[in-house]
């Protein structure tokens, strides 16, 4: 047995430091039986517009690459511009030493349970790669879907960005609308090479008794740039999250932004870290979250071990309902002077001036509300398919709704 | 006809009176000043007349246009056309000036249409009043009321913190806002306007002024004479004499 598969099989039960634990052997290891479909042609118009409002639109065109996993299956797999190589995780680890040698370098195989269950019962995921100096002006869309009920998806993916090249990742996460509970294990490692550019933009978007546990490391070399958005907006079971960054070269800089609506029986445990490790290098963590009566915990941690770094971090959250619950908690770690970090956390409800001030203006209470609500999660987002922002729009309407 | 009449009107902040029977009336096409010391209530009555939660009508009537709109909420009376430029407005964040320029019109106002005759481009990307300057909040006050086209327009001490220069343009909006360009008798639009230095009446021609004082308006007359007197011999004179 290698030693990966030695110190996971040691962690098959490690309970996760944060978040609800959870009993795996409640979920099934029996996905569906999904054939390859290069045409996106087994897709129910239900799935479709499911699929649409995660940000996925079941298309070769416009996107630079497609990965598309129902379960355990690959349904579709392609990279549709020169220079950029998608294929399942399995697939890359039989042909690309490269993939081999990377794996599970920046996310610890024994952090847990549902790291050691994603080495120990792999069901794929994703590996994308951009050759030096290559730009895709266009997004790779992947999606990660749950097609069959009480299922537990175990991935890997692996992303990277080598020199001087640039890639969008638009990963849209959800389920079939028939399906109501299961696991989603998702353990994630970016490399941002020297003067790469990866944004990674995740869409979340479960059902009520779905539980999720992604496990990502990134690192980003000299002046290489990380960005990463993170959307959820829908009703979900469990969310636990900490991915960390770590600015490994000089220069590099990394922004992570989070908007969160937390519905009543959702509990969220999300955050980010991001360890400034090489001179000069920057980061900011801008987390929102909105509860309208579910648990959301904010964690962001900054820890800035080189001379000349700049870290900020920015947590706010606002309650809409009486059971609400949002918590945020930030921390700085400075290890030597000369780093320069802040930050600003704050939590509170919207005052019932502004609502009367923009009732003053004409627009009935929920118009108002809701107006604020989509000022405070705007958080500049670049690239988003237009159907994610009619679905964030519609998210906010509704959580503004009998407030 | 009578844009906005108040009856008989008693309001209380958290069971404090404010106002204890305070009458009132403006004809279509009037604009007429109020005057009063600090804390007599003044912005209570602008507030009360627009319906906001924390005032409590206890006794008396609010009519716009002989319509009862004491038990309206806010949104209604704005959209019967309502409208009130506030002294120290919230700040929205994350909510573009140019939005809720948008979002008064209903969608009719180009916000970089309006915001070019008032040299206020700017500002259309900045969030709702964050950071702004004491004349940049008045100016995008005034140009939200611009946008919302009321027909009765109240005015929460629309000079206070602006200075000369930006003073003149406060006072062209206003004019625009209350159709000074037009004759008296074909003006369709009123206003209440509270001042305390009286600075703005350079720029506008009131037709009426009152003082509110114990709750209630008293000593009512022209705006100029009225501004000389509190001048001369103070509120507390002025409310004694009852005019």
């Amino acid at each position: 047995m290698s030693e990966i598969k030695e110190r996971a099989a040691q962690s098959r039960d490690k309970r996760a430091p944060l978040g609800p634990d959870l009993d795996l052997e409640g979920f099934s290891r029996q996905g569906g039986d999904w054939e390859y479909d290069p045409q996106f042609r087994e897709f129910s118009p239900e799935e479709r517009g499911r699929l649409l409002t995660a940000g996925i639109e079941l298309t070769d065109e416009d996107h630079a690459g497609t990965f598309f996993q129902a379960d355990a299956r690959v349904m579709h797999c392609q990279a549709n511009q020169a220079g950029l190589e998608v294929l399942p995780i399995g697939q890359a680890l039989e042909e690309q030493p490269l993939a081999r040698e990377l794996l599970w370098r920046l996310v610890p195989v024994d952090a847990d349970k549902y790291t050691a269950r994603a080495e120990l019962e792999l069901d794929n995921g994703y590996y994308i790669r951009a050759l030096p100096g290559v730009k895709a002006p266009r997004p790779v869309e992947s999606c990660l879907y749950l097609r069959t009920d009480r299922f537990a998806q175990h991935v890997h993916n692996l992303v990277v960005v080598e020199p001087g090249a640039s890639l969008h990742v638009i990963t849209g996460c959800t389920t079939h609308p028939g399906v109501r509970s299961g696991l989603h294990i998702g353990v994630s490692e970016f490399y941002v090479r020297a003067g790469a550019s990866l944004t990674f933009t995740m869409v979340h978007l479960w059902a009520e008794d779905i539980h999720v546990r992604p496990r990502t490391g990134v690192l980003v070399e000299e002046g290489g740039r990380f960005i990463s958005n993170y959307l959820m907006l829908r009703p979900v079971g469990t969310v636990q999250m900490y991915p960390t960054v770590t600015l490994a070269g000089e220069g590099a800089v990394t922004r992570l932004n989070s908007i969160i609506i937390a519905h009543p029986g959702s509990t969220l445990d999300v955050g980010g870290r991001v360890v400034l490790d090489a001179p000069r290098t920057r980061a900011e963590v801008i987390a929102r979250s909105v509860s309208t009566g579910g648990v959301c915990i904010n964690r962001g941690h900054l820890l800035g071990k080189a001379p000349g770094i700049k870290a900020h971090l920015e947590c706010r959250g606002l309650i809409l309902a009486e059971r609400g619950v949002l918590s945020a908690i930030p921390e700085l770690e400075g290890q030597l002077a000369g780093v320069d970090m802040s930050h600003e956390a704050a939590v509170g409800r919207i005052a019932q001036e502004e609502i009367e001030y923009l009732m003053a203006r004409g627009l009935d209470e929920e118009e108002a509300v809701s107006t604020i609500v989509r000022g405070f999660l705007r958080v500049k987002i670049e690239g988003l398919p237009p159907a994610l922002e009619e679905e964030m729009d519609q998210a906010i309407r509704e959580s503004s709704r009998g407030m | 006809m009578d844009m906005l009449t108040v009856e008989d009107l008693w309001v209380a902040i958290d069971d404090r009176e404010i106002l204890t029977g305070l009458n009132l009336r403006i004809p279509q096409g009037e604009t007429h000043i109020l005057f009063g010391k600090n804390g007599s209530g003044k912005s209570s009555l602008l507030m009360a007349v627009m319906g906001f939660a924390r005032y409590q009508v206890k006794q008396g009537r609010i009519l716009f246009r002989g319509e009862d709109i004491t038990h309206l909420p806010t949104y209604e009376r704005a959209r019967l056309g309502l409208g009130m430029s506030f002294q120290r407005p919230p700040t929205i964040r994350g909510v573009k000036t140019a939005d809720i320029l948008r979002a008064c019109s209903g969608g009719q106002v180009t916000p970089e249409v309006l915001a070019g005759l008032y040299n206020f481009t700017d500002f259309l990307d900045r969030e709702v009043n964050y950071g702004f300057s004491g004349g940049e909040i008045k100016r995008s006050e005034l140009l939200q009321l611009l946008a919302q086209n009321p027909s009765m327009v109240l005015l929460d001490e629309p000079e206070s913190g602006v200075d000369l220069e930006n003073l003149e343009v406060v006072g062209e909006i206003i004019g625009r806002l209350l159709q000074k360009e037009r004759r008296r008798q074909n003006r369709e639009k009123s206003g209440l306007i509270i001042t305390h230095t009286g600075f703005i009446m350079d720029y506008i021609n009131a037709d009426q002024a009152y003082i509110l004082g114990n709750g209630r308006l008293c000593c009512h007359g022209h705006p100029r004479e009225l501004l000389n007197d509190i001048k001369k011999f103070g509120y507390e004179e002025c409310a004694r004499c009852r005019r």
